[in-house]
Order: C-alpha cells, then structure tokens, then sequence
C-alpha cells in the first residue's frame, strides 16, 4: 500500500494577497478574502427579471445587510446562493473554487452555508438540546444512528452554541415552550452547530419584541468576524443597529452599497425605497 | 448548565424509570413462574388452577400486545397510521402455520405426506413455496423475512413517492384487503378460506399438553418482553429522535441533511417483522390461521389497542391490547351482537376524550396529584 501523500497545507489567517496555496477540490477556499462572488446574475420568471445582472462581493468575517423594497429580488438571491434556483446567467461562487451554479442544495449546505428563514420551525417536542443534537454536523445515516453517542467534542461545541445563543437554562425543556425570539435563536443555534461559514438570516427579528431585537442584534454582531453574515431585512433601525455594509437592491440589481449613513443619503435610494 | 452536566452514558444506556424495571420485572415472575405453577402444578380441580382457556387467552393477548408495540413504532414515533399492519401478522403466522401443517406428517384426514386441503384440491405435490417449510428454522426465517420483504418493498415505493398521513393509511388498509382476497383463494396454496387447523405437533411435541401449552406462553412473555425492550432502546437513540423529529417536522427534518424516507423504511420493515413473530407465536396457540386476520376491520382493531392504551409511549398499547381483548373475550360472550359497536364507541371516546390515551390520562393524574402536593 502506497501511503496517499497529505495535502499541503492551506496559509494560517485569510491574510490578504497570500499568493501560495494549494486549492483543494471542494473546499472552501477564502484566500482572496471574499467569500461570495456573485457576477451578473440573472433570475427570470416568466419574463419578470427577478434578478437582473447582479453583481455582489461578501467578505470572509463581514456582516452586510441586503435591504430593498418588495420585489427588489431579496429572496431569489438567497435561492441562488442557496441552489434552490438557478440562474438563467452570471455566476457564483463560494470562495475561490466552489460554483454554486452547480452544486445541490444539499452540497451549499454541506460546503457551508446554512440559511434561516423567516418561519422558525424547530423540533417543538424535542428538547432545545436535542434540537442542537440534530442539526450537528455528523453521520446522517441510519446505520450509524443507533449507537451514537456525543462524543466530549461534540458536547462541548452544543454548551458553546447553547451559550451563544443564551439558551443554557432551557436545554431540557420541549423547544416547543420556548418564546417566539427564543425559537428564532435556537433556529439560529442550529445553524452554527453546522458550523457555517456563511450564514444567511432571513427577516430575523420579524414579530420580536423589542428587547427579543437588541439581543438578536448582539448575537448576529457576534456572529461575525468566525464567518459572514448576510441579513435580509426590512427594519432601518435593526440594520443601524448591526452596523455593517449596507447593499440596497432595487428591481433586480445593486442600487447602492456602502455604510447605512451614506446609503440613506443617496438620492436614487431616497427615491425608490427610503422616501416612501 | 444542566446541559453540560449531563453524565456521559455508556453506550448500550437504556433511559427506563424504575417504576418500569419494577413492573418488567413483576410481568416476568408472574409470566415464568406464577402461571406456569398455577396451570402444571395445582390440581384441575383447585380454585388456584389456571385453565387451559385462560393461558390460552393470555398468551394470544400477549401476542397481541406485540402487534400493538410494532404498530405504536411506526404510529406513535414515526407518525406512520399503518392500517394494514394484520398483514403482516397473518404473514407470519401462514410461515409459521406451513411448518406445523407439514408437521402433521400422516396423521391427517387423508394419511398423506400432502396437507389435506392440497389432497382435497387434488394437487399431486407442493407448491415451491413449500419447499423447506418442513424445517422449523427454515420456517421460522420466513416468520421475519416474509412480512419484513413485503414491507421493505411497499415501504420503499410509498415513502420514495413521499406518500404520507391519511393516503398512506387507506393504501395499507387496500394492501391487507388484497391480500386477503388472494389468500382465499384456493389456488393460492394456503387453504383458501379455512387456512390452516388441526395441528398436532410442534418440534416433536404434542401442541395440545399442559407442558407445550406453558411453554408457548412463557416463550410468548419473553418475545413481549423483549420487543418491549428493543423498542423501547430504540426510541431512545437518536434513531428514535430523527423519526420522532420526521413525525413531527418531515421537511425540516430533510433540510438538514436527513433521508426520511430510510428512517421510515427501517422502522416500517422492523415493525412488520416484529407483527410476523408475534403471528408465528400466535398460531400454535390458538390453533388455527385464516385469512380473516388480514381483514381490513382486524387491522383497524389493532389501531385501537394503540389509541387506547396512549400512542407513544410503548408501554400503553401493550396494556391497550390487554385491556380491549380482556374486555372482548368478556363482551362477545355477554352481548355478542354489539361488540363492534362498543368498539366504535370506545374508539370515538378515546379519540375526543382521551387523546393520549390511558397512559396520557395517567399522567396527567399524577402530574395535577404532584402540583397538589
């Protein structure tokens, strides 16, 4: 038996303009910093432009908000990224090396990025640590699902989301008790416990209280910088709250991006979406 | 964090109160020692002997129960309405019957190396699917294997095509009705619509003898026991905690990585070979198999048992089949013409009243008896 060689070893840190490394074959390569390439990507459904050449850089470790009227096209970009639909042109890519355009559903996730959506739905009869349990990452297969057990490691990263999510004194109740914000955590605790590098958070303090919004907006914040976080939102001061880049859809396409304060200056955003 | 004091358990760790050790235990001593003492030692005609009628009907009712534990996997945990799942009992129980048929030997109506129904049709020699049913391990490979085949293949096709709630469950009631069609026939090779009866021996010994009979009940207890045991282990892996999760949330369940569809299919398939041992072990005992037990109106009985004793929990639709079996050998004596009607009654009753069941209304007993306290 020939040993198989290791593969060498990828550059610590994302450091910008690291101009050796090896590309692994479906793995997540950010050594360019970015982490989402969108490039003039087109969605059209019957004629309407969903999306109409639309181009988008995420960073690895950044928060940026995507807000925009009804129909700017929000949730057929998330389909995109996500490869629930697929773009009639442009393309996207996750890292350097990973085309969204042709990988399933199940391999985005797989390859690292997970996506809430509006709706919770947890495991309302499972335990809040048991919804943790089965959202890790792990065998999903039945063979290995009698036996298993958590092992130290496993355990310990569910105490860690479990902190994150500030849900440690509710392990054992039935998720199914839980508050509407606290199903919107453990959704989101389900989420890391995938450990993605992208995370995409649909409308996440939709029906929250206001106490329920400012501790969302301190997860997220804290959420970024280990990975990105693309929020869709609709609530100006929730995203004033995030900070952040800001990216302003419109019709399908980019209508502004840049810093919240500069974006709501901007006449054409003013026109189409703000001053309304 | 309580989360994070949770011990680490070993891996074979059955989660089960001792209240339910207790009473296993309990249901053992008095299935392996009390009733056989009580039916072989103490004289016919003491008050403190056990008929043959009673432990008969004892060990029936426990095959029951198996069908009712099979029946509360799929059910209870997967959220799978099997109203079929008489199939795969009978199945069980015509593997199994093949083999005492051929156990008869010469003894029959006819003196033939032929089961008499196969002379009276005037067949020259078995089918192929008789082949080897005169080895008891032979036949009781086929006790699993035919329900657990017929399942696995039905299974795949339904859960494949997403078939789900109330669709599947019409689909297993066509499913036992078909079958039972076909077994009624006498082409089919298993007796038409007599099945298979008198039986005399089984591994050598005599099927009617105090000695058999004990046997048969004690083997039947600890079958029950057993599948009590497996189930119950699990449900509480996380297999248990994917299919609870399906039955709840199927989409959700997929969204995160997980095929349903093969957590329903081993469930399904396990619970159909689980109803065939308890047919195999129901058949020496009552003496007869015919193709009513795959009567959609039997499989709707077993569904019962289930909602009855409380879905989910195991341990109610075991003491569901018990209870509603006592009550039906009790009814059909005293009012024979109304016991269909008082089992629609009770299915109504348990259905708006009681939603979880006997076991769901003990909890909720002892939990307002705990806030009182």
């Amino acid at each position: 038996m020939i040993e198989p060689r290791p593969p060498a070893p990828l550059p610590p840190g994302f450091a910008p303009g690291a101009s050796v490394h090896a590309v692994r074959p479906g793995a997540l390569d950010v050594s360019h910093r970015v982490i989402l390439y969108l490039e003039d990507l087109t969605v059209a459904f019957d004629g309407f432009r969903a999306l109409n050449r639309l181009t988008l850089y995420v960073e690895a470790g950044e928060l940026r908000c995507l807000i925009g009227p009804n129909g700017a096209g929000k949730t057929t970009l998330m389909d995109v990224i996500t490869g629930k639909t697929r773009p009639d042109s442009g393309t996207a890519f996750f890292g350097q090396s990973l085309d969204l355009t042709r990988m399933d559903e199940a391999a985005i996730a797989e390859a690292g990025i997970g996506r809430k959506f509006q709706k919770p739905t947890v495991f309302e009869r499972h335990s809040v640590f048991d919804n943790l349990e089965l959202a890790m990452k792990a065998d999903r297969r039945v063979r290995g699902s009698f036996l298993a057990r958590l092992d130290g490691e496993a355990r310990g990263r569910i105490d860690e989301t479990l902190r994150t999510i500030r849900l440690g004194h509710l392990a054992r109740r039935p998720a199914g008790t839980l508050s509407h914000g606290q199903k919107q955590w453990l959704e989101i605790g389900m989420l890391l416990v995938q450990e993605p590098k992208l995370l995409l958070l649909d409308e996440p303090v939709a029906g929250m209280t206001d106490e329920e919004r400012e501790r969302t907006a301190e997860l997220i914040v804290s959420l970024a910088g280990a990975r990105s976080v693309l929020v869709v939102e609709h609530d100006m001061d929730f995203v004033a709250r995030l900070g952040g880049k800001v990216t302003v859809l419109h019709e399908g396409a980019v209508l502004a991006e840049g810093p919240l304060e500069q974006v709501q200056r901007d006449p054409r955003v003013i026109e189409v979406y703000l001053g309304r | 964090m309580d989360a994070v004091a949770r011990p680490p358990l070993p891996r074979w760790h059955l989660p089960m109160p001792r209240s339910g050790w207790a009473a296993l235990g309990g249901f053992c001593l008095v299935a392996f020692l009390v009733v056989p003492a009580l039916h072989l030692l103490a004289p016919a005609g003491s008050a403190l002997h056990l008929s043959d009628y009673a432990v008969t009907l004892g060990g029936k009712v426990m095959c029951y129960a198996i069908v009712a534990l099979a029946l509360d996997l799929v059910w209870g945990y997967g959220g799978i309405l099997s109203l079929g799942h008489g199939l795969f009992f009978a199945l069980g129980g015509y593997a199994f019957g093949m083999y005492l048929m051929r156990a008869i030997g010469r003894e029959g109506v006819y003196q033939s190396d032929l089961p008499d129904f196969m002379v009276f049709l005037d067949w020259k020699s078995l089918p192929w699917y008789w082949r080897g049913t005169e080895h008891a391990p032979w036949a009781l490979a086929l006790v699993v294997l035919a329900p657990a085949l017929v399942a696995l293949v039905f299974g795949w096709f339904a859960f494949r095509s997403r078939i789900r709630g109330v669709y599947f469950s019409i689909i297993t009631q066509a499913l036992t009705l078909a079958a039972m069609l076909l077994f009624f026939r006498n082409e089919t090779g298993f007796g038409g619509n007599n099945g298979f009866t008198d039986f005399k021996r089984i591994l050598g010994h005599s099927i009617t003898s105090p000695a058999t009979r004990v046997a048969l009940f004690a083997l039947t207890a600890a079958a029950l026991a057993g599948s009590l045991l497996l189930c119950r282990w699990l449900v509480s892996s996380r297999y248990g905690r994917v299919l609870t999760a399906i039955r709840d949330a199927e989409p959700r369940v997929r969204s995160l990585g997980y095929e349903p569809a093969r957590y329903k299919l081993f469930a399904w398939t396990s619970s159909a070979a689980l109803c065939g041992v308890a047919g195999a072990l129901y058949v020496p005992q009552v003496g007869i198999i015919n193709p009513s037990e795959m009567s959609p109106a039997a499989s709707i009985e077993i569904a019962v048992w289930v909602a009855v004793g409380g879905r989910g929990t195991l341990v109610g639709p075991v003491l569901g089949a018990a209870l509603v079996n006592l009550a039906k050998s009790w009814f059909t004596v005293a009012f024979p013409a109304f016991w269909n009607v008082f089992l629609g009654l009770l299915f109504i009753a348990v259905t708006l009243f009681l939603p979880g069941g006997l076991v769901g209304l003990w909890r909720r007993l002892t939990r307002r008896a705990e806030a009182k306290a």
